[in-house]
């Protein structure tokens, strides 16, 4: 199995915050993040594809293609925005680094599956360079 | 939707890599540098890898401040600006990163529970690191 990664980043600001919850208890369980005027991070975003190397390429995917699409599906709409307000899928959901894993895999999961020759294998997102976390889809 | 979340931690540590087994020629022979008979030290970064599905009413699979505080508790607390070779986990264990890393997973494990705790991996220096999932 080979796997092949793409790195890129995005700029962006959220908040965290249940609509289920008091002020207290949002600030209780989500401390500074709970601040309403937001906060921002540069997010570095990997993902990994695994597949068979094409023998007349070389590649597994073509990384311009992947770049392509990791732009059109994900970075046109984070980058430079903020996450609870402009960010469909965080509406409801709280943009947790966790969540914002899962809602890219879910972003790239069709185009990358459709494409053929590649499977979607993992997506890792820094919120910073010590926090970080992991997505493989439903197990 | 299981998903994982790793947190980074640092600490300053001197250690001392030599065995009572072996001889003070062969202790250098294994060690090399590492057996220093005054020991030297790293800045360690410790990778805590948490699994489990992600709580709807958070957004986490775990809160960050639960996850400092135990690993505060239990290893920065106990090991950062120390000497490893003093610790009673390494009175007979060497030092190793590899120990280290199978010390603080076991550390870790039962003060996270009922958080799952996946993987500790540890940077000694940029270009040296391990990994421990249990097992």
């Amino acid at each position: 199995m080979l796997l092949l990664t793409r790195r890129t980043t995005f700029s962006a600001s959220h908040y965290y915050w249940n609509a289920d919850w008091s002020q207290e208890q949002n600030e209780a369980v989500f401390g500074r993040c709970a601040n309403r005027n937001g906060h921002g991070h540069n997010y570095t975003l990997e993902v990994t594809v695994t597949g068979a190397v094409d023998p007349v390429s070389g590649f597994v995917v073509d990384l311009k293609w992947l770049k392509d699409v990791i732009e059109h599906e994900v970075l046109d709409l984070y980058d430079h925005r903020h996450l609870n307000l402009e960010v469909p899928e965080f509406a409801k959901a709280i943009p947790t680094t966790e969540n914002i894993a899962i809602a890219v895999w879910n972003r790239l999961v069709k185009p990358v599956t459709a494409a053929g020759g590649a499977k979607l294998s993992r997506v890792r997102v820094y919120e910073t360079d010590d926090i970080f976390a992991d997505y493989f889809g439903e197990a | 939707m299981k998903a994982y979340f790793t947190r980074a931690y640092t600490i300053s540590a001197s250690h001392r890599l030599h065995t009572d087994a072996l001889s003070p020629e062969e202790n250098r022979a294994t060690f090399g540098k590492c057996n220093n008979p005054h020991g030297h030290g790293h800045n360690y970064r410790i990778e805590v890898t948490v699994g489990g599905p992600v709580d709807a009413a958070t957004g986490m699979v775990i809160n960050m401040a639960t996850l400092d505080a135990v690993v505060g508790k239990n290893i920065v607390a106990r090991f950062d600006h120390r000497n490893l070779n003093l610790d009673p986990i390494f009175s007979q264990r060497v030092s190793t990163t590899e120990n280290l890393s199978i010390a603080i997973y076991d550390l870790l494990r039962t003060a996270l529970e009922p958080a799952i705790l996946e993987k500790v991996r540890i940077e000694e220096t940029e270009n040296n690191f391990f990994e421990y999932s249990g097992g």
